[in-house]
């Protein structure tokens, strides 16, 4: 079984979300630590964009400190290869199509691979886009996760799922990352519902616009994982130095781990 | 199957949310193209609403002062609300009506596309919400009062460089959050498929309509036509009818700003490398890194560092000869049509009319030249104000 899937073995993983580089590539190491020694699961280092227009304001902003600061792709790819023996929990890197054509789909899935990271989301390349990323990812063993959002149709759930290892990332709602749309999520028992008939074993991942253990608690006994990333961003900004960063990290993974088992 | 390529270039490289809404909107489109009775509706609002067909005027005293070829201008800008973009948006209107949509967005650079929207919205009846730059807010103030008086709302945009681009990234952000019952009337040949093929057509009625006019003034096709490029609507508009006629040249102007080698441009079929943005894959202004660098032009409507796809397509297949013009020679163009001719053009389509300085005087007096005058210049007085205070200081 590949190392992604493993995790939702024995329990409903928490994934959360950073972007890598934001502030700085250290902090994200940092980071990475923290939430791994907290329970976190499943890591997901966004790859900074200019243009994120499936994003909402926070990472939007997470991005463009991440790109201040000289992230790019390249050195992005060296830190976590750099630091790969120290860290435990599956990698996933999620990022616009435009910096992986322009890294080169081939050599990326190479080096990611080389760096040991276990999967790759990318919210812009639907499944009917000749690419030839998947090709080269499967050659490396790398998930490549899929999204699906509640108006996508039968039709497309099958051609989705036949191509999404790891896990299948459910979009919560109709809108962007970290729109929390006053916390109501219409109809969502019968979508995963309707996703599940489909998915069979591919576990389930819910995300978008969670964001605290309140709305953990409420739709924790649907999907089989869950999926954070604004809400963490926002708690990680909120200190004003390293030191509390890492703290307010840390509490925000114990609160929402809580809340996970609490209902479990 | 992976659909509305222009051999690599094109796709649909969007978030999965608008996945239905494309596949709405292509098949209501591709129903609609042929029936006769869309056709006829359009027609007659082309015609009655804003003013079609546009005159292919005799430029005599430009064709006198530059001593060479004769040029003909395809007058876009005697459209209603000043520009080509109208022809797209009454398209589209009429899309969003038969799917039954109750709102409108759209993205704007120098607003004229904002304008043409909102005029649309106020006919039909549709909420309006239009996504603008703040720097281009202040640029076209006069485009922004307009669009308020027709119904809409504008939207300042002040993510990235608060240009088109980023007005573009927050129009999509909303169809993706309110999909269900908004239309996102494009304004050029630009994003997901079926975009840039759907807004061509809407907008190759400026084609047709020259090559009928200038049979009947001349009895034969032209030897060159000239447009600018910014996404490319009103360029692959007045091109696509004449691409199978090898013996018309066609030349699309981008705009290069303070000059190529000064990084401040928006050429991207220049200067750009191919990428995927906003949801297609073209030529792109972009770093090593694959982020976008953002686009510089006097003119907002040039101000954007992508292309639509078709236009990569025949700058590959060499059928279009993209050039560029600096923002000094399309101010020059600008003052010299408004002084010859009693025309003040939009100063996007000085672009296209200052390349003339470099052609017309190198052709013989019996060779024809078409300029693609998308546009009115009104919108850019208040800009032009400031050039001319500045010159003065000098
Ligand atoms: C008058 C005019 N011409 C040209 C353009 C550029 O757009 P396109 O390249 O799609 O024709 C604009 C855009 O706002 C415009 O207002």
């Amino acid at each position: 079984m590949n190392k992604i899937t493993a995790q939702f073995e024995d329990k409903k993983p928490l994934v959360t979300y950073i972007s890598g580089g934001d502030p700085s590539l250290e902090m994200t190491e940092k980071l990475i630590y923290k939430l791994q020694a907290e329970g976190v699961d499943i890591i997901e280092l966004g790859i900074p964009f200019s243009d994120p227009l499936a994003d909402g304001p926070v990472i939007q902003e997470a991005s463009q400190r991440a790109l201040k600061a000289g992230t790019t792709l390249k050195k992005l790819i060296a830190k976590i290869n750099e630091i790969q023996d120290r860290v435990e929990v599956p990698l996933v890197l999620m990022g616009y199509y435009n910096s992986v054509l322009n890294y080169g789909e081939k050599e990326f899935a190479r080096d990611i691979s080389a760096a040991g990271i276990s999967g790759v989301i990318i919210p812009d390349l639907p499944v009917d886009e000749k690419a030839e990323l998947s090709v080269h990812l499967a050659e490396y063993g790398i998930s490549q996760i899929m999204l699906v959002t509640p108006n996508t149709s039968d039709q497309r759930l099958k051609e989705i799922i036949v191509k999404s290892s790891g896990f299948l990332y459910c979009v919560a709602h109709l809108g962007t990352t970290g729109d929390d749309q006053q916390g109501v999520y219409p109809g969502l028992e019968k979508y995963l519902q309707r996703v599940r008939k489909t998915a069979g074993d591919l576990p389930l991942g819910l995300g978008f616009g969670i964001d605290g253990p309140e709305k953990v608690k409420k739709i924790i006994d649907y999907p089989d994982g869950i999926i954070i990333g604004s809400a963490l961003i926002k708690a990680i900004q909120a200190g004003n130095t390293e030191a509390e960063m890492l703290a307010n990290a840390g509490e925000f993974v114990k609160k929402i781990k809580n809340a996970i088992i609490e209902e479990n | 199957m992976s659909r509305g390529y222009f051999e690599e270039f094109g796709g649909r490289f969007v978030p999965e949310t608008l996945m239905p809404a494309l596949d709405e909107l292509e098949e209501v489109y591709l129903e609609l193209k042929d029936d006769p009775k869309f056709i006829n509706k359009l027609k007659s609002l082309l015609a009655d609403y804003s003013g079609r067909p546009t005159s292919l005027y005799f430029a005599e005293q430009l064709t006198k002062y530059y001593g060479g070829a004769k040029i003909y201008l395809k007058r876009e800008d005697l459209n209603h609300t000043g520009a080509h973009k109208i022809n797209n948006t009454l398209g589209q209107i009429l899309l969003a009506k038969k799917m039954g949509k109750k709102r409108i967005i759209a993205e704007t650079g120098a607003g004229q596309h904002g304008v043409a929207t909102a005029t649309v919205a106020a006919r039909f009846n549709l909420d309006c919400e239009i996504y603008m730059g703040a720097e281009d807010i202040e640029r076209q103030a006069l485009n922004v009062y307009k669009m308020e008086m027709l119904g809409a709302e504008v939207i300042p945009v002040t993510s990235g460089t608060q240009t088109l681009k980023d007005a573009t990234n927050e129009a999509i952000r909303d169809w993706v959050t309110n999909v269900e019952d908004t239309h996102y009337i494009i304004g050029s040949v630009v994003g997901p498929h079926p975009y840039p093929e759907m807004v061509r057509d809407f907008q190759r009625i400026i084609g047709d309509e020259t090559r009928k006019q200038i049979q009947e003034k001349e009895g034969r096709l032209p030897d060159y036509i000239l447009a600018c490029v910014g996404g490319g609507s009103n360029a692959m508009g007045i091109f696509y009818p004449f691409v199978e006629d090898k013996e018309v040249k066609l030349v699309g102007i981008e705009a290069s700003g303070k000059g190529i080698d000064s990084g401040q441009h928006a050429a991207t079929l220049t200067a750009g490398r191919v990428g995927v943005l906003h949801g297609s894959k073209s030529y792109l202004l972009q770093d090593d890194d694959g982020q976008i660098i953002p686009a510089y032009s006097i003119s907002a409507g040039l101000d954007y560092p992508g292309v639509g796809p078709e236009h990569s397509y025949l700058k590959s297949i060499e059928r279009v000869d993209y050039q560029s013009a600096t923002d000094m020679e399309a101010v020059a163009a600008f003052k010299l049509l408004s002084e010859k001719e009693g025309i003040i053009p939009a100063l996007e389509s000085s672009h296209a009319l200052s390349y003339l300085e470099k052609l017309a005087p190198e052709l013989d007096q019996n060779q024809l030249i078409v300029v693609n005058l998308s546009g009115r210049g009104d919108k850019d007085i208040n800009n032009f104000k400031k050039i001319r205070e500045a010159e003065e200081n000098e």
